[in-house]
């Protein structure tokens, strides 16, 4: 039991691990090959997982609606939605589930003119928030978040008309705050990330990491 | 007449010649770091070619033809210092020129991929209108697998070294305690689950954007198993959302094995770790609407963010949640650190893991890191330094291809 648990999932992750590093460095058609036939189980597994994803999401939705959890009203509009996407998807435009997909039909109206809009208002409500945190961040409290609203100011007026108007100054120091500093920064956190991810990919593959595993160290 | 003729016929021909010469030092080889699907052509630049001047390149599968076109390079381009990841950086490289063959078009016909390991025969021509020049006999080679990337050498150098260090200072770590800097956001950890307990509230886990495919997604994970512990040894309800179904099924099977360590197999309830959707704002909007009713204690948002991130976060602010991210999307911190309690700032996602669990092994891997980071700063500087004084050496030892 503890092989099937520990040592064996440890054992896939060496495996593939130093396959997947390999496959990198060796350009020969049979690496290249075996680096297809992965890609390839990857999308059988998603297929596979998407399955317990759409179960998840509806015994989730259909445990709020039994329970009259607050907003259960939201639950049967996700398993109204679904069921008529997926009248819809069968249907395909009269020309059944096993034809290609329609251009036209109740999936694609639905798809455009209900889900397209909802995700745009959902970003679009991102302007408001950004006012909110930017008002809480630029209240000039430390020397830190003053130099921040500074660099701010200069960086929104360079990236409007209205700041060359005022003055060239504007465009040019916006310009070089994204160049130079804000690169730098960038530059520096990626450094970081990729020693970080380097560091974990070790971990994992010598099986000192074992947290996916449970938590548990021996 | 004829023979007044014949002398300007005589003369525009030698003027052609002097023109437009003749390929010198053509070769042909394998292109190197490739998988068999091309072979590349070089030879020396003539400096003297005359404006418009080209080179035909002509393939033949026997060394007597017939010969088949296989592209066009202009006598004025392509010199072999544009292509480091094959030639090198040697010095004479501008004096050469080069070209990578993969296909040949016979006449009617679409074209033809050249075939591993097959012998293949090259004539070069300088052409200028319709006079041409062709290069001397026909010059054989073959396209052949090669078994390591030569191009990626410095990079498996540098990976060979790194994970050294990081070895190593495991290594150490076994033997001596070793001080690792304090990550503030891992510190609060403790607190905002203790908090969570305290109030009776849940403590509310998002998984990013990215699939299981990706480092920063299994950081996550393997942070979110830590998570999972704590909360089953403190009885605090956890719930995890996830946008991608691989990383759905992962999280169900990290908390269930954290709640059978922590000896609370009868506290894990699959129905906590659920899809909440898999489109972007649909995520968000179902995130959001879940915080506002159930009004989780403490959010802890771990993996790749993109522009959901301040809808989680600043509605996570208005609910008074304790609230912890960390993200490698650079273009995220800032949301993320004005909204948040605390932030991992990228490498402190990779780090939270090992330096949650305190394990000396785990420890000497952060260590390690550190080590890395401080020889990559050092480099910089003296990368940057010389290639001031127009000395390129480092800069080209850290090149990519």
């Amino acid at each position: 039991m503890l092989f099937l648990r520990r040592t064996l999932p440890m054992i896939l992750a060496f495996v593939t691990g130093i396959i997947g590093i390999s496959i990198y460095y060796v350009p020969h058609s049979s690496a290249q090959g075996l680096e297809e036939v992965l890609a390839r189980w990857l999308r059988i597994v998603y297929a596979f997982a998407f399955f317990l994803g759409l179960f998840s999401l509806l015994n989730l939705h259909w445990r709020r609606v039994r329970a009259r959890q607050a907003g259960w009203g939201y639950s049967l509009i996700v398993y109204l939605s679904f069921g008529l996407m997926i009248f819809f998807v069968l249907y395909n435009d009269g020309t059944g589930p096993f034809s290609p997909q329609a251009r036209a039909g109740g999936y694609q109206w639905l798809f455009l003119n209900v889900q397209v809009p909802c995700g745009a208002t959902m970003f679009s409500i991102l302007a408001f928030f950004i006012s909110s945190a930017a008002y809480r961040t630029f209240r000039a409290r430390t020397p830190e978040a003053a130099i921040l609203l500074v660099a701010a100011v200069i960086v929104m007026l360079g990236r409007v008309p209205v700041g060359a108007y005022i003055h060239d100054f504007f465009p040019a120091a916006a310009q070089w705050l994204m160049d130079v500093p804000n690169m730098a920064a960038k530059r520096g956190i990626l450094l970081g990330v990729s020693l970080g991810i380097v560091a974990t990919s070790l971990r994992i593959i010598f099986g000192i990491e074992r947290s996916y595993l449970g938590g548990g160290e021996e | 007449m004829y023979r007044s003729m014949i002398i300007l016929l005589v003369l525009m021909g030698s003027a052609t010649a002097w023109g437009l010469k003749a390929p010198v030092d053509f070769e042909a080889a394998d292109t190197p770091n490739d998988a068999g699907t091309s072979v590349t052509l070089t030879w020396a630049r003539d400096a003297d070619a005359p404006a418009g001047a080209v080179y035909q390149v002509m393939v033949a599968t026997d060394s007597n033809g017939p010969f088949y076109p296989a592209g066009e390079v202009s006598a004025a381009g392509s010199p072999m210092s544009e292509d480091p990841a094959a030639f090198g950086f040697w010095s004479d490289h501008d004096d050469r020129q080069y070209v990578h063959v993969e296909e040949f078009t016979r006449p009617g016909e679409d074209p033809t991929k050249l075939e591993t390991d097959r012998p293949y025969y090259f004539r070069l021509e300088a052409r200028l209108g319709e006079e041409s020049v062709a290069s001397g006999a026909a010059v054989e080679a073959r396209a052949m697998e090669n078994f390591f990337n030569w191009a990626k050498l410095n990079n498996f150098i540098l990976a060979i070294s790194f994970s050294a260090i990081i070895l190593i200072y495991i290594s150490i770590a076994r033997r001596r305690e070793l001080y690792i800097r304090r990550i503030a956001g891992l510190e609060a950890l403790n607190e905002a689950l203790g908090r969570a307990t305290e109030m009776g509230k849940p403590v509310l886990f998002i998984h990013g954007l990215y699939g299981m495919d990706q480092p920063s997604t299994i950081a996550a994970v393997n942070i979110l198993g830590r998570v999972a512990q704590r909360t089953a040894e403190y009885d605090t309800a956890l719930r995890v959302a996830n946008y991608d179904p691989v990383v759905l099924a992962v999280s169900q099977e990290v908390v269930k094995e954290s709640y059978l360590e922590a000896g609370r197999p009868d506290a894990y309830s699959e129905n906590n770790v659920f899809l909440a959707a898999t489109e972007q704002f649909s995520y968000a909007a179902t995130l959001q609407g879940m915080m506002v009713r159930e009004r989780p204690a403490t959010n802890i948002m771990m993996g790749y963010f993109f522009a959901e991130s301040l809808l989680l976060a600043e509605t996570g602010t208005t609910i008074g949640a304790i609230q912890i991210a960390g993200t490698d999307s650079y273009t995220q911190l800032p949301f993320f650190v004005t909204t948040c309690d605390y932030t991992l700032m990228g490498e402190e996602l990779y780090a939270a893991s090992a330096y949650l669990a305190r394990e000396s092994r785990l420890l000497g891997s952060l260590k390690g890191q550190d080590i890395g980071k401080a020889v990559l700063i050092a480099v910089l500087l003296l990368g940057t330094a010389l290639a001031s004084l127009d000395i390129p050496f480092l800069a080209r030892m850290f090149s990519s291809y």
